[in-house]
């Protein structure tokens, strides 16, 4: 068992964009990272592989290992390395993963020269490989098209079959599918799931799409605030959510077949980072916050083996 | 031909829709000379009761767009009729038509781009007051302070600009806008899918609450399945520009009969951990409009096409109490 251990601390400004995060992956496990926009998922991804927008973010402290080795403190040579052999990314919108002026066959055989050697025919028919293991129909002619002559979901394979070219340890899947139509997406997750089984990498899965969620990750972590609140295997985090966000969130999305006047509103509005206040980050909006929420931050506690929380209804007075 | 009666009409329609058939030319060159016609709306019949919701799903160019642009009369239909309140809209006069589209409000999926960032709250609001109406400055600043009620803004909202408020507040902003001359019919496209997770559960009670405080009629178009499930009493499938299921919202999101609703409704991937789902991923794409297939347009797609759906193009039927276009029933 190969172990990816994180815990990082960024500062984009005065505001901690990830505080604190920390999370344990093995092979061939998905770990589902949700949260709404500005709760530091994307950030988390982008200081695993080291590219966060620099000079305003920094990553101030913790550590993230992959196969034991800590990715924060090697150079920038090295990260180079391991950026797209070791950890892959694929990002939301594939246009802004592919170069438009290249054609897709160009932009495979790049990464395939620089980390694998591969020159030539040697490269052209290794992309090839790639994308027919992507399920891209007459690969040998795709080769020769440019991005815009793809659809998204074409396109977001081409740039699914880059990623796997490593074949990577870990790959950061970050809302890959939110720009796909439904029964595309439905496609490419069970795409993702077969090259994982086929290449046993770790994968960070981000998403605000908790039904996504359900069916495709081990485990979730759900993050608000820069914070993970509460993190578990799927069945027992769907089953038994603890936190009142977590509560919140799944009491608010509606249900087929269950069909109510109104949802389970959350009121009030996202935190915004910059006057966070003091404790919890979620007790403006807590349905069940107490005094002591306001003043201090609540620890993180199990509550079940792996399944653990930051909130102070789970612990003991 | 009359519209399908499939869908649960108690009251009178308010909205009904009769063959409504959208062609766009396609040009290319100098010359502008025709290189295709794209179906983005073929023959298609919906009606919706007043004081109710149809919801439209489908992906991107099944031509639920078009179908919305009909309505609100930015693109004149090829064929068919749109009949609003019983009346012909397109057969009526200037004035009359000035009616109808004043009837007929909209609400858009993003409300950063929907909301003119210079113009105060107040006046995005009383724009269509001072269009349409002949209310003087003092009545419109009363009706724009009872609308931002209605929608749960502080009238103190009226003085600033959208800049200055988060993604549902906007989107409550365009509500407001909506019902400025208090529509029969609001057409809502995504109107949830720019806003967190969290913020879209107010939102969409909002609308509920709405619906039954004034009895306005949504059309909602949307590509979360759950929500148009969640707030219509009749959902319309579209794939590439036909209608292929139409019935009770309950019916249809829990027993899906058109192997493409089942296929839909199978890849939404729902929150319940043990709701049994059909195992259909489909293969492919789906087809340029420009060239749809012969026959059943689905049949290249579909896991159980029969001989007859490369060549027959399966008609509307009524089965289990709702509309199907498919050759198995």
């Amino acid at each position: 068992m190969r172990e990816l251990r994180t815990h990082l601390v960024t500062r984009w400004g005065t505001v901690r964009a990830v505080d604190g995060v920390s999370f344990a992956l093995g092979e061939a496990e998905t770990l589902g990272l949700v949260g709404e926009s500005g709760s530091g998922k994307s950030m988390t991804c982008l200081s695993i592989v080291r590219l966060v927008p620099r000079p305003a973010a920094r990553i101030v402290g913790g550590e993230v290992r992959v196969d034991g080795e800590d990715l924060l403190t090697k150079s920038e040579r090295e990260m180079q390395r391991v950026r797209g052999r070791k950890v892959a990314m694929i990002l939301q919108d594939p246009m802004s993963s592919l170069n438009p002026v290249f054609s897709v066959g160009m932009q495979i055989c790049e990464p395939l020269g620089l980390y694998h050697g591969l020159r030539g025919g040697a490269a052209v028919s290794r992309a090839a490989e790639l994308l027919r293991s992507v399920r891209i129909p007459s690969p040998e002619t795709r080769l020769r098209a440019f991005p815009h002559q793809l659809s998204g979901g074409m396109r977001q394979r081409v740039v699914g079959a880059m990623a796997i070219a490593g074949p990577p340890r870990l790959l950061i899947a970050d809302e890959p599918t939110t720009s796909l139509d439904l029964t595309i997406q439905a496609q490419y997750l069970a795409l993702l799931k077969d090259l994982q089984s086929q290449h046993r990498f770790a994968m960070i899965f981000v998403t605000h799409n908790l039904g996504i969620v359900a069916h495709t990750c081990d485990r979730v972590a759900v993050m608000y605030a820069g914070r993970i609140v509460e993190t578990g295997p799927v069945r027992r985090l769907f089953r038994t959510p603890a936190h009142p966000y977590t509560r919140a969130l799944l009491g608010s999305i509606p249900r087929f077949g269950a069909r109510r006047d109104t949802l389970t509103a959350i009121a009030g509005q996202p935190p915004d980072l910059a006057t966070l206040p003091p404790g919890c980050a979620f007790a403006p909006r807590c349905p069940d916050v107490m005094p002591r929420c306001r003043a201090e931050a609540p620890p993180e506690r199990a509550i079940d083996g792996e399944h653990t929380t930051r909130c102070w209804l789970h612990v003991p007075a | 031909m009359s519209p399908p009666e499939a869908s649960a009409t108690n009251g009178a329609a308010l909205l009904e829709v009769d063959g409504l058939t959208k062609h766009f030319v396609v040009r290319r060159g100098a010359l502008g000379w025709s290189t295709g016609l794209v179906r983005a709306v073929d023959a298609i019949s919906f009606s919706v009761a007043r004081g109710t919701t149809l919801g439209l799903v489908g992906e991107s160019g099944c031509g639920k767009t078009t179908t919305s642009k009909l309505i609100l009369g930015l693109e004149r239909p090829t064929a068919g009729a749109i009949r609003f309140e019983g009346r012909n809209v397109h057969a009526l006069g200037r004035a009359a038509e000035r009616e109808y589209r004043r009837s007929v409000q909209a609400v858009f999926q993003d409300p950063y781009a929907s909301l003119d960032p210079r113009m105060r709250v107040g006046s995005i609001v009383a724009e269509p007051l001072v269009i349409n109406t002949n209310l003087d400055a003092a009545a419109r600043r009363r009706r724009v302070a009872e609308l931002l009620d209605v929608v749960g803004l502080p009238e103190r909202a009226a003085t600033l600009y959208p800049h200055e408020f988060s993604g549902g507040q906007r989107q409550r902003i365009a509500i407001a806008r909506a019902l400025a001359l208090s529509p029969k019919l609001i057409v809502l496209d995504e109107p949830v899918s720019a806003l967190d997770v969290s913020i879209r559960a107010q939102v969409l009670n909002l609308l509920t609450d709405l619906q039954k405080r004034l009895g306005v009629t949504y059309l909602f178009i949307a590509h979360d399945l759950a929500a148009v499930a969640h707030m219509s009493r009749t959902i319309a499938v579209m794939y590439l520009g036909r209608i292929v299921e139409l019935g009770d919202a309950d019916a249809v999101a829990l027993s899906p009969k058109h192997p493409y609703t089942r296929a839909l409704f199978a890849a939404a991937m729902p929150v319940e951990l043990d709701t049994p789902r059909e195992p259909i991923t489909l293969s492919g794409e789906v087809p340029s409009p420009l060239a749809p297939p012969a026959g059943c347009r689905f049949h290249p797609r579909c896991p159980l096409a029969l001989d007859r759906c490369a060549v027959e193009d399966p008609a509307p039927r009524i089965h289990e109490g709702r509309l199907v276009a498919c050759h198995l029933y």
